[in-house]
């Protein structure tokens, strides 16, 4: 099953779904249409413009200027930002959800990032490259070097992701800052969710990445 | 003997000057009794006119014009031969056939300021009480008073609701305010190279040139006009002092570096020795035989009290509190007259207040005046922006 059966979205085909990233796919189904959305490291406005086709106001931070200028050439409200530094400007229950997309692994502070999106948003979606996969570890295991994928492929020295972290390491995290995951789907190497009834060390051995919905916890 | 040439007087005669000042080759909005602009400072000044140019045509909903605000030194000329210098427009780089702003497809507006000295009503005007050149009795005018006299002029033109309003520098704090008193009549706003106030460092430069002025003895206190003269030593190095804050170290030196002007060798004199020299001197002397220099002195003052948070309560958020204007800020990393941060400050703001904002800072060496230059990142960002707030107001063109 692909990741579009399992996850249809309201008016888009089959043939749209094709030309979005599966893990967008899977975020923009967790999004409530009518919602105000910050995409945090929006890249070129991929998911932004799937949101905006199912008619969620969209804003977008994005480091690089490039990514700012194609964004805003398809019509997106993006400002060139960092997410360890400027999410501090935002206000309280800014936006319904705020997105941090393959981005948390190159932040310099994961930690209070995934504070900031909680504090600025009343949820947050946060998908990352789950470093506990199994070709992961064989290629450290057995390879003995660093791990590269077809999704990460910068080696060591160049590569931007300073904080990588695995499924089981992130929710460690959310339980010692108090956060609450609403929905949690891990997606295998060919983008396709796997199923909820196995238990977490299979999803973090097999899962190529992990995409959360979180909200706040009730307090300890 | 130590040789000095001081900066030569301007080749155009300051007639050239003052004609457009009461006679302007635009067109004039004339103002009467029955509708004063009411100052900040309490006055109400009338009557008072405003010239200005028009590029394409309004179309049939009236949703297509766009109001283009000038910096300082500019005027309404903005992509037509200016009258008085016979130069290019100012902003031909983005207002034209085929560039973002294409009179193609939007009916364009420029005007002159409120208080400036080409054919809009200002200290060089002549004041209907005494038969006289108004000078320094002419009231001191504020950013909020260039944008009202503006919104009467939109409104003497039968336009309500504004596509775009664009500037940069003293035109994006135009920009801005525009949006902060008039949120439901801009549907779109670019501000470039601006802040939504002046820094410590940019009213010390304003006062630096101010100073300036009112040294050189032909400034006679602002009659100047009536004894015939103008104070053009004065205001020329008013303007070689802001010409610097207008470019950035790496731009100057590689335009220029240490070359020297026509000579091997120092002439141990106080000639213009240097490229750099002879640049700025050019500078100051073609720019007084188009600029007023009272004028100078109350846009300078205008911009030294731009504060729109202070009108607010102090907290700039409130400035934009619900508005639906879409907004694009574009700052430039070698500005550092009006730097990024003034920028990132104006950006932080409007998203406190939700509105629906793209922010670049492009690349560049040139510094402030990047936004008049050829700089394609900048215009590319510019003509998308455009492009994609009139999709969304669903206007058609030929370029679609």
């Amino acid at each position: 099953m692909s990741v579009q059966e399992a996850l249809p979205l309201g008016g888009l085909s089959a043939e749209q779904s094709g030309h979005f990233r599966a893990d967008h796919l899977l975020v923009a189904g967790m999004v409530k249409a009518g919602s105000k959305v910050l995409d945090v490291g929006c890249g070129e406005g991929d998911l932004l413009q799937l949101l905006e086709t199912r008619g969620i106001d969209g804003r977008g931070i994005e480091l690089s200027r490039e990514g700012v200028n194609r964004c805003v050439a398809k019509g997106l409200a993006v400002v060139q930002g960092d997410a360890d530094t400027d999410l501090v400007n935002y206000p309280d229950d800014a936006f319904d959800y705020v997105i941090l997309s393959q981005t948390l692994q190159a932040t310099r502070q994961p930690k209070v990032v995934l504070e900031n999106l909680l504090r600025i948003g009343r949820r947050a979606i946060v998908s990352f490259p789950n470093f506990g996969f199994w070709k992961m570890r064989l290629q450290l295991l057995i390879g003995g070097h660093m791990p590269r994928t077809e999704n990460l492929p910068a080696t060591w020295y160049d590569t931007a992701n300073i904080h990588f972290c695995t499924i089981k390491d992130f929710v460690e995290l959310c339980d010692a800052i108090d956060v609450k995951m609403e929905r949690a789907v891990a997606l295998d190497l060919y983008g396709r969710p796997i199923p909820l009834n196995l238990p977490w060390w299979v999803w973090n051995m097999f899962g190529e990445q992990g995409v959360f919905l979180l909200t706040r916890g009730g307090g300890k | 003997m130590v040789g000095v040439k001081s900066i030569p007087s301007p080749a155009i005669s300051s007639d050239d000057r003052s004609h457009e000042v009461d006679h302007p080759s635009s067109q004039v909005a004339r103002f009467g009794a029955d509708q004063p602009l009411r100052l900040d400072c309490g006055v109400d000044l009338t009557p008072f006119q405003i010239a200005y140019q028009t590029y394409g045509e309004l179309n049939a909903d009236r949703s297509n014009a766009v109001l283009i605000c000038h910096a300082l030194t500019g005027d309404q000329h903005v992509a037509n031969v200016h009258p008085v210098t016979g130069k290019p427009g100012w902003w031909e780089t983005l207002v034209g056939p085929g560039r973002p702003l294409d009179p193609g497809r939007y009916f364009i507006i420029c005007s002159n300021v409120i208080g400036g000295c080409m054919g809009s009503t200002g200290p060089a005007s002549l004041n209907p009480a005494t038969g006289k050149v108004w000078g320094l009795d002419f009231p001191v005018i504020t950013i909020p008073d260039m944008v009202r006299a503006q919104a009467m002029l939109v409104d003497r033109l039968g336009i309500d609701t504004l596509f775009a309003v664009v500037g940069g520098s003293m035109g994006g704090m135009q920009v801005l305010q525009w949006t902060a008193a008039y949120p439901g009549r801009v549907y779109s706003a670019l501000a470039i190279a601006c802040a939504t106030r002046h820094s410590a460092q940019n009213i010390a430069f304003h006062e630096l040139g101010r100073q300036a002025v009112m040294a050189d003895p032909d400034w006679h206190n602002g009659r100047y006009a009536d004894q015939g003269i103008h104070p053009h030593r004065g205001l020329a190095v008013a303007r070689m002092a802001a010409h610097i804050t207008y470019l950035s170290d790496a731009a100057l030196h590689r335009k220029f570096g240490r070359r020297m002007q026509d000579r091997e060798l120092p002439t141990f004199s106080f000639d213009a020795d240097f490229q750099v020299e002879s640049y700025l001197r050019y500078q100051g002397s073609s720019f007084v035989e188009r600029f007023d220099a009272n004028s100078y002195l109350y846009l300078t003052r205008a911009m030294d009290y731009f504060d729109i948070a202070a009108d607010h309560g102090g907290v700039l958020a409130k400035a934009f509190a619900g508005i639906q204007t879409r907004f694009c800020v574009v700052s430039f990393t070698s500005d550092w007259l009006f730097p990024t941060s003034e920028s990132r400050a104006l950006v932080h703001a409007l998203n406190a207040s939700s509105a629906r904002v793209s922010f670049a800072e492009i690349e560049t060496d040139r510094g402030h005046d990047a936004f008049l230059l050829d700089v394609p990142e900048f215009l590319d960002i510019s003509r998308a922006f455009l492009q994609s707030a009139g999709k969304a107001r669903g206007l058609t063109g030929k370029n679609d």
